[in-house]
C-alpha cells in the first residue's frame, strides 16, 4: 500500500517534468480536451438549464390542481373515441362544488370553470393577436397562483355580474400600453370595451413555444355573451392534500359522473389531467434531446481523447530507454502502468481545468447577454466533468501504457 | 588465498548449463549453449568476449532482465529460471545493481532524485529515501553535486551517479555493463579505483567488457566464445574450466 503511494507521487512528479519540459505538445493536445470539455459542458448546461424551464412551466400548472377536460393530456391513438365525447360545460362546476361541500372529509377543495379561445386584443392603433380570452371567475386566484405587477384580479361581484373587465398579462401591457399604466383604460376585444383592473407580473414562456404572458382574463359572463362560440372549457379543480392525489382523482370521477348523470355501465366520457401526466409524457422527449446533444458533444471529447492516446504512444516511444533503465532498476508492470496512465490523466484534467473555465466564462456571458435564458452551472457540473476528464484520460491512456508495461526490458535498453 | 577461504564465501549466483535461443525470422540464433557459472559473495569478475559470443545475453541473464529457454539459474538460493517478470523486478530491485555504459540517468532529475529511484519501488519512505541517496553519493564523492542535472555534470560524474544509484539499495551483485566505454581514459582509470575501493569494502562486482585492460582489474575472467565458456581463470584459487594453453593473466597470480 505504501509503496503504491510512493510510486503514485513519484508517478506524479514525472508527469509534471514531462508536461513542463514539452509545454507546447502539451497544450497543443491538451486543447482537443479544452474544446471537448467546453463543448460537454456547454451542452450540460443547456439541458440543466431546460429542465429547469421545463420544472418552471410545469409549475404553471400547480401540483395540487385537477383539470377535468375533454381530452387526455397525452397522445391517443384513438382519438375518435375523444372526439365526439360531450364538451365540457363550465356549468359543471356549481354542482361538483355542491356536492364537494356535501361531502364529509373531501380531499377536492374548489372547482373553477374556465374557457378560453385566442383573439386578438386593441388599444388604439395597436394590436396584439393570438391572445389567449380566457374566461372564469373570481375563485380562480385560488387554483392559479400569479402576482400582480399593478391592479388587482375582478372581485366576486364583478365576476357574477359579468362586468365588462379584465385583467392583462405582461406582453399585453407592454405591447398596448408601452408608456403608461393601462389601469382603468380600456382594451378593445371583438369590438367589445373591457377596463383594465389588473396588470400580471411576467410568467415567462411554456417550454418556449409561447407567452404565458399573452393573455386577458375575464369574468365568465361576459366571456360567454361574447365569445361562446368556439371556446374550450376546462374545470380546474384544487385539491386538499397533494399526496393523496389519485384519491382526489377518483374522488373527482365519481363526482363528475354524477354532474353528467353517467349510468354505472357507460365509460367515463371526460378526462381528468394533472401536471405529472403531462410531465411523464414530455419527459421521453425531454431526455431524447438531451441524450443526443450529449452523444454529439461527447464526439469532440472522443477526438481530443485519441490526440491524449496518440501523445502518449509518442511519449513511450521516445522513452523506451527509459521505462528499460526503470525496469532494471526494479519498476514493475504496474509501475510503468501507473506512470503512464497518471500522465495521460493528468493531460486530460490539465484540460478539463481550463475547458471548465472557460465554460464558466461564456456561460456567465450568455446569462448576462440573455437574462430569460435558462442557463445553469452547478457544482454537480463540475463534478461531472472532472470526472470525464479522468476517464478520458484513462480511457486514452491505457492502450500506449499498457503497451509500455509490456516492454522487455532488454529490448527496452538496447532501443536507440 | 586458499580454496578453504573461496568456498568459505556463500554462493551468490548458481547457473547451470543455460541455454538462450532466438528466434530471428527463420533461423534460431543459439546464444548461449550451455553455461555454467557460480559466483561467489565478494568476487570480482570479469566477463569477455568479441561481439556475438553470447557476452551480452549472459550479462542479461546474470542481470534477471531475461530468463534462459532451458538450464538452471539460482539467484542466492532461489530458483529464478522460472519467475515471473514482477519476481524478476523485485529480484533486480533489490539483489542487482546496474551500471550501464551510457549510464541511463532520467535527464530532468537531479542526482538525488536519480539514485533514490530504486528505493522508491522498494517502497522505502521519502525521509530514509533522501538519507540514503544523499549518503551514497557522497560515498562516490558527489556531496557536493546533489542537486545537479545530469547535463551539468561530467561523464565520470554522471557514472558516479549511476554507481550510486546501482549501490543504493545494497545489492548482492553490482552488474557493470562496460561501464568505462563513454568515458576518456582518465575517467575511466578513475571509475575504475571506485570499482576496486568497492569490491575491497566486500563488494561483488560484475564487469562485462571486451576490453583487456579494464578486465585485467578484476580478480577473476570468464570469456566466452560462441555461446560458450572459452576460459574461465577461477579467481582466486585459478583452476577452474581452464584450458591448459590459456596462461593465467599476470594480475590473477596475486591474489
Amino acid at each position: 500500500m505504501k509503496r503504491f503511494l510512493y510510486e503514485l507521487t513519484e508517478s506524479w512528479k514525472i508527469a509534471v517534468a514531462q508536461m513542463r519540459s514539452n509545454k507546447t505538445r502539451s497544450t497543443l493536445t491538451a486543447l482537443g480536451v479544452v474544446i471537448g470539455i467546453v463543448a460537454v459542458t456547454l451542452m450540460g448546461t443547456a439541458i440543466g438549464g431546460i429542465q429547469v424551464g421545463f420544472d418552471k412551466s410545469m409549475a404553471i400548472f400547480g401540483d395540487d390542481v385537477l383539470y377535468v377536460s375533454q381530452w387526455p393530456w397525452k397522445p391517443v391513438d384513438d382519438w375518435w373515441n375523444y372526439r365526439d365525447r360531450k364538451k365540457i360545460k363550465t356549468e359543471y362546476a356549481e354542482p361538483i362544488n355542491r356536492i364537494i361541500a356535501a361531502t364529509p372529509n373531501s380531499n377536492l377543495v374548489i372547482a373553477v370553470p374556465t374557457s378560453s379561445l385566442l383573439r386578438s386584443v386593441k388599444n388604439g392603433q395597436s394590436e396584439v393577436s393570438n391572445v389567449l380570452i380566457r374566461g372564469t371567475v373570481s375563485d380562480y386566484l385560488i387554483t392559479s397562483t400569479f402576482d400582480f405587477k399593478e391592479g388587482r384580479f375582478f372581485n366576486d361581484v364583478e365576476s357574477r355580474g359579468g362586468a365588462n373587465v379584465c385583467v392583462i398579462g405582461y406582453d399585453v401591457a407592454d405591447a398596448l400600453f408601452p408608456s403608461e399604466s393601462p389601469i382603468e383604460k380600456s382594451v378593445l376585444i371583438n369590438g367589445q370595451r373591457f377596463r383594465v383592473v389588473g396588470v400580471i407580473s411576467r410568467q415567462g414562456t411554456f417550454l418556449g413555444l409561447f407567452s404565458l404572458d399573452s393573455i386577458v382574463v375575464m369574468p365568465l359572463p361576459a366571456f360567454q355573451k361574447y365569445f361562446s362560440a368556439k371556446s374550450d372549457s376546462d374545470i380546474l379543480v384544487k385539491v386538499k392534500d397533494k399526496t393523496k392525489l389519485a384519491e382526489a382523482k377518483d374522488e373527482l370521477t365519481g363526482v363528475m359522473r354524477r354532474a353528467r348523470g353517467l349510468p354505472p355501465e357507460k365509460k367515463d366520457d371526460f378526462s381528468i389531467n394533472e401536471q405529472q401526466a403531462l410531465k411523464s409524457t414530455l419527459d421521453p422527449i425531454k431526455n431524447s434531446i438531451a441524450i443526443a446533444g450529449l452523444f454529439i458533444t461527447g464526439l469532440s471529447l472522443f477526438v481530443g481523447a485519441i490526440g491524449i492516446m496518440n501523445i502518449t504512444f509518442v511519449s513511450v516511444k521516445e522513452r523506451t530507454r527509459e521505462i528499460g533503465t526503470r525496469k532494471a532498476l526494479g519498476a514493475r508492470r504496474r509501475t510503468i502502468l501507473l506512470q503512464f496512465l497518471i500522465e495521460s490523466t493528468s493531460l486530460c484534467l490539465l484540460g478539463g481545468f481550463i475547458g471548465l473555465g472557460f465554460a464558466y466564462v461564456m456561460c456567465s456571458g450568455v446569462a448576462k447577454a440573455f437574462p430569460s435564458f435558462p442557463i445553469q452551472f452547478s457544482l454537480g457540473l463540475v463534478v461531472v466533468s472532472m470526472t470525464v476528464s479522468i476517464l478520458t484520460g484513462l480511457f486514452s491512456g491505457f492502450a500506449p501504457a499498457w503497451s509500455a508495461s509490456r516492454l522487455d526490458p532488454v529490448a527496452a535498453l538496447r532501443y536507440e | 588465498m586458499t580454496s578453504d577461504t573461496r568456498s568459505s564465501e556463500p554462493i551468490i549466483i548458481d547457473i547451470e548449463n543455460i541455454t538462450k535461443d532466438y528466434v530471428m525470422g527463420e533461423e534460431t540464433v543459439h546464444a548461449l549453449r550451455g553455461v555454467s557459472l557460480q559466483i561467489l559473495s565478494n568476487e570480482y569478475l570479469a566477463i569477455m568476449g568479441p561481439s556475438g559470443s553470447g557476452k551480452s545475453t549472459l550479462m542479461n541473464m546474470l542481470g534477471c532482465l531475461d530468463t534462459p529457454s532451458s538450464g538452471r539459474y539460482e539467484f542466492n538460493g532461489r530458483d529464478v529460471s522460472a519467475m515471473s517478470d514482477d519476481e524478476l523486478a523485485a529480484i533486480r530491485n533489490r539483489e542487482i545493481g546496474f551500471v550501464f555504459q551510457t549510464f541511463n540517468l532520467l535527464p530532468r532529475a537531479d542526482s538525488l532524485r536519480n539514485v533514490e529511484l530504486p528505493l522508491v519501488y522498494a517502497g522505502i519512505d521519502p525521509e530514509t529515501r533522501r538519507e540514503r541517496a544523499a549518503h551514497v553519493l557522497r560515498e562516490v564523492g558527489l556531496g557536493d553535486r546533489l542537486h545537479h542535472k545530469p547535463n551539468e555534470l561530467s561523464g565520470g560524474q554522471r557514472q558516479r551517479v549511476a554507481i550510486a544509484r546501482a549501490l543504493v539499495n545494497d545489492p548482492s551483485i553490482i552488474l557493470a555493463d562496460e561501464p568505462t566505454g563513454n568515458l576518456d581514459s582518465k575517467t575511466g582509470d578513475e571509475i575504475m579505483t571506485l570499482f576496486e575501493n568497492l569490491y575491497q569494502r566486500g563488494h561483488t562486482i560484475i564487469l562485462v567488457t571486451h576490453e583487456a585492460e579494464i578486465a585485467n582489474h578484476a580478480r577473476r575472467t570468464v570469456r566466452l566464445r560462441d555461446g560458450l565458456i572459452e576460459s574461465d581463470d577461477g579467481g582466486f584459487d585459478g583452476i577452474k574450466n581452464l584450458p591448459v594453453e590459456d596462461p593465467l593473466p599476470a594480475d590473477a597470480a596475486v591474489y
